[in-house]
């Protein structure tokens, strides 16, 4: 339980003045997903930055400080039954609440009970600037002023440091259920999809290697009944399962070490054209886990034929561009923006794109 | 000094409505007094002004003629749906020009096996989960305007709803948008998957109150329509313990569809209105509305029922068919008609506040209702915390809508203080942009002009409106600080439309 802000500021007002580049850290689990970057870029250390500052389990609203290893919140939430319902990724123990909401990172249950993003009710945020803002708050609904908080996601620090966020939590489901069925990956596009269109209690749908694997969870009454309806073979240790779906700690992904790993954001319908490499897919279909060697400018195409982005997630080459390419028209208003919150360019150059 | 600043008063009406008319249908450039009056408000309409002129361009390649124009002459441009918001976001600018979004009316598609719709801005919010219904989808925010407001307005004000707590907002129910920049510029953000790479800017435009752009095509997500959805009414008699029965429900681990409260004044009044057969000597009413699987559902609904009475409900009704569902809702939604009967003018307020907080901010409520001698009933949307205030008055006492507005303003700042924040879902327009100040210090107010000047250098895209600049700030800090009691004033004044 420290905070460390008011130093935090200090460092980056110490940057400002010799305008020198920061490269933003809480636990470094992440730190796989930045570009290659160039040239000396101290360091700023969010670890020690941490503590949960308040939780009212009845608000469903916990405010905690961005060095925060999730490790920490779910065990806050675990005693009154709740939890991060976007099952964020923790690719370490290490991983932080700031470095999940930076680069927007949700797990298997994302369709159904929102993303990071989506729980986001409010950050505290150094910018450029140095000066230390709060914006949105600690309430479900807030529409005063520009939503800066949610606009964080995915910015993977490059508008500022956030130091604090509040989120919404949920209660934990009572009851769940994993279902699994052999299929080819055209069968369970369809039937993932044609799924999430009934209203049943389904919480999250992937597949991989012939298998479907759907998750219920709710009311023990309507997970059983909808069981019961649906059939399949019961997944057992199926929490271990979505966990490691959830760390990337499946086979597929840690299997043939060298090969890179392409995140496709998709129409979930979206069939993609045949590739070498091997698929994984979650969401429901519309996120897609590709594993093999590829050109950036040809997995763009695909992507945007499949009415979405890729990146490289994960290995091959960082030195070009990892996320998909933008038109200009829009990569001027993302300069815009950057510049309104760090016009110096302190807050890690060139780790999201090559242009910021 | 701004462009439009140095081009005010200088553009000639006619010779505009001509440039216009040579892309745009003649019927639909509106320049006659008698035929703009209808724009000079929204729904709002203690605010007005009336624009120089009104279009409704057709297509996009229209409006996006229309932008480059204003944009070349500094003229400020007002984009509007349907007019039916509530902060006086879509009140004219008197040197500008008025961009309705009506024409842009169709369902482009609807694709029940991805679940999504793409549509126009100024399709109807309802009209989306009737033309969906077919698939048994729906979109799942619901503003109480859903008859009549757009989805393009829904967009600019991050509409909500009565079943935001578990559905969402706009924000988490919106997958794209088209976007025209300030100069007329095509922009396509978010995607047809869940996210896209980098600063989530999807977020950053929704609730922006057409500051940053305007919106020409819009993707949204449908949900399965569920299985069935029951009501269960209690009745208490305090607002406190009604209160804690909403923290229990949560604590339980149920997420109720819809979680509304109502004070005593509201309750009666709604009874006379719709005879619901709520309770009219309770103090407090909760409807609690359970919706999923017909199992979940029956789970939930006992589990309420048996919780509402343990906590002291002194009366619970549970509606077992559609026919008395739809009836117990009846009351909730006619209470704003409901209040306007009992009183000769309301003023609806926006505020929200930790859930928590509730009894002590009706309480204090309450005295500051008695100091001033005039009546307010709440409506609450006790699941996300989001209290609408009824304040009743009558605008043909002199000094009595001031009046209201002053009790108003004491009531968000109320809000913010016990860690609330000035609207929840009607957004900030011209109405709240006198508190914006309470809630936000200057730093932050700066970042916010910052980012509007990242994509409106020039701040002809609806100005005025949203942010305070910061020389009003200091105007409303002195007028609150009773320093420079004539300068506040006459901001206060500023646009103000009388109806006598």
């Amino acid at each position: 339980m420290t905070d460390i802000s008011l130093q935090l500021q200090e460092q980056v007002k110490a940057a400002a003045a010799d305008k020198r580049a920061l490269h933003i850290v809480g636990g470094g689990s992440k730190a796989f997903m930045s570009r290659e970057v160039e040239g000396e870029q101290q360091t700023l250390s969010l670890a020690e930055h941490k503590g949960v500052i308040s939780y009212h389990p009845v608000e469903l609203v916990l405010t905690a400080r961005a060095g925060t290893p999730l490790s920490e919140l779910d065990a806050v939430l675990a005693e009154h039954n709740q939890m991060l319902s976007f099952e964020p990724p923790r690719f370490t123990d290490a991983s932080t609440l700031g470095g999940t909401l930076a680069c927007n990172l949700s797990g298997p249950g994302r369709p159904w009970w929102g993303s990071v993003r989506d729980q986001v009710l409010g950050v505290r945020l150094i910018n450029g600037l140095g000066e230390h803002l709060r914006f949105g708050g600690q309430v479900m609904k807030n529409v005063a002023g520009y939503d800066v908080s949610r606009l964080q996601a995915g910015a993977m620090g490059t508008l500022g440091v956030i130091t604090e966020v509040s989120l919404k939590v949920l209660p934990r489901p009572s009851d769940t259920r994993t279902l699994v069925f052999e299929s080819s990956l055209d069968e369970a596009l369809s039937m993932m999809n044609q799924r999430a269109a009934e209203p049943k209690p389904l919480s999250a749908a992937c597949w991989q290697d012939g298998r479907l694997y759907l998750r219920l969870s709710g009311a023990h009454a309507a997970v059983s009944a909808t069981a019961g309806y649906w059939g399949g073979e019961v997944l057992n240790e199926a929490d271990r399962f979505w966990q490691q779906l959830r760390d990337q700690q499946l086979a597929f992904f840690t299997e043939e070490g060298a090969r890179p790993l392409w995140r496709f954001s998709i129409n979930p319908t979206a069939h993609l054209p045949a590739l070498d490499g091997r698929w994984l897919v979650d969401w429901a279909g519309a996120q897609r886990w590709y594993r093999g060697e590829a050109d950036m400018a040809e997995m763009a195409r695909i992507a945007s034929a499949a009415g979405g982005q890729v990146s490289l997630f994960r290995g091959g080459d960082r030195s070009g561009e990892v996320m998909h390419a933008q038109p200009e028209a829009l990569r001027q208003l993302q300069r815009n923006i950057k510049q309104a919150f760090d016009p110096e360019g302190l807050f890690n150059p060139g780790r999201l794109y090559s242009w910021m | 000094m701004s462009q439009a600043e140095a081009n005010r008063g200088q553009v000639d009406r006619e010779a505009l409505a001509r440039r216009f008319r040579a892309f745009i249908d003649p019927a639909y450039v509106i320049s006659d007094d008698e035929t703009l009056k209808p724009y000079e408000c929204d729904g709002l309409s203690v605010y007005c002004e009336m624009p120089m002129l009104v279009v409704l361009p057709e297509t996009v390649e229209q409006a996006q003629q229309v932008l480059r124009i204003c944009h070349a002459e500094g003229i400020p441009v007002v984009a509007r749906g349907a007019g039916t918001g509530l902060c006086a976001g879509a009140m004219p600018h008197p040197e500008g020009v008025v961009l309705s979004m009506a024409k842009f009316n169709r369902i482009l598609e609807i694709d029940p096996l991805a679940r999504a719709a793409r549509v126009q801005p100024g399709v109807r919010n309802l009209a989306i989960s009737e033309a969906a219904a077919v698939h048994g989808l729906y979109y799942g925010p619901d503003p109480s305007s859903q008859i009549a407001c757009t989805i393009g307005g829904n967009v600019a004000e991050n509409s909500g709803g009565v079943h935001c707590l578990k559905y969402g907002l706009t924000v988490h129910n919106l997958l794209s948008v088209e976007l025209l920049t300030v100069e007329g510029e095509r922009l396509s953000i978010g995607s047809e998957g869940l996210d896209s790479c980098g600063a989530d800017l999807l977020a950053l435009l929704t609730g922006s109150e057409g500051l940053l752009g305007v919106v020409t095509e819009v993707r949204i997500k449908l949900l399965p329509k569920p299985e069935v959805a029951q009501v269960v009414m209690a009745g208490f008699d305090s607002v406190q313990t009604a209160g804690d029965a909403v923290g229990a429900i949560i604590a339980e681990g149920i997420i109720p569809g819809g979680l509304e409260m109502m004070d005593s004044h509201a309750i009666v009044a709604a009874e006379a209105f719709a005879k619901a057969g709520y309770p009219v000597d309770a103090q407090a009413l909760l409807l609690c509305e359970v919706d999923g699987t017909e199992e979940e559902v029956q789970e939930h609904i006992e589990a309420v029922e048996n919780l509402f009475r343990r906590l002291g409900a002194t009366s619970v009704r549970t509606s077992h068919s559609e026919e008395e569902r739809a009836r117990l809702w009846q009351g909730r939604k006619s209470a704003f008609p409901a209040v306007g009967r009992i009183s000769p003018d309301y003023y609806c307020m926006d505020g929200t506040i930790p859930r928590s907080q509730l009894a002590h901010v009706l309480t204090e409520m309450d005295k500051m209702s008695e100091a001033c001698g005039l009546r307010v009933a709440n409506v609450f949307h006790a699941g996300d915390g989001n209290l609408h205030p009824l304040i009743l008055f009558d605008a043909n006492v002199p000094g009595e809508l001031e009046k209201t507005e002053a009790f108003g303003a004491r009531i968000l700042e109320l809000c913010v203080d016990v860690g609330g924040c000035i609207t929840g879902e009607h957004g900030v327009g011209v109405e709240k942009i006198r508190q914006m100040p309470k809630q936000f210090n200057e730093q932050e107010l700066s970042q916010f002009h910052r980012i509007k000047a990242a994509f409106d250098p020039a701040g002809t895209l609806n100005p005025g409106k949203g942010v305070p600049t910061l020389r009003q700030c200091q105007e409303y800090r002195s007028l609150d600080m009773n320093i420079e009691p004539n300068a506040g004033a006459q901001a206060q004044h500023e646009g103000r439309c009388r109806h006598d």
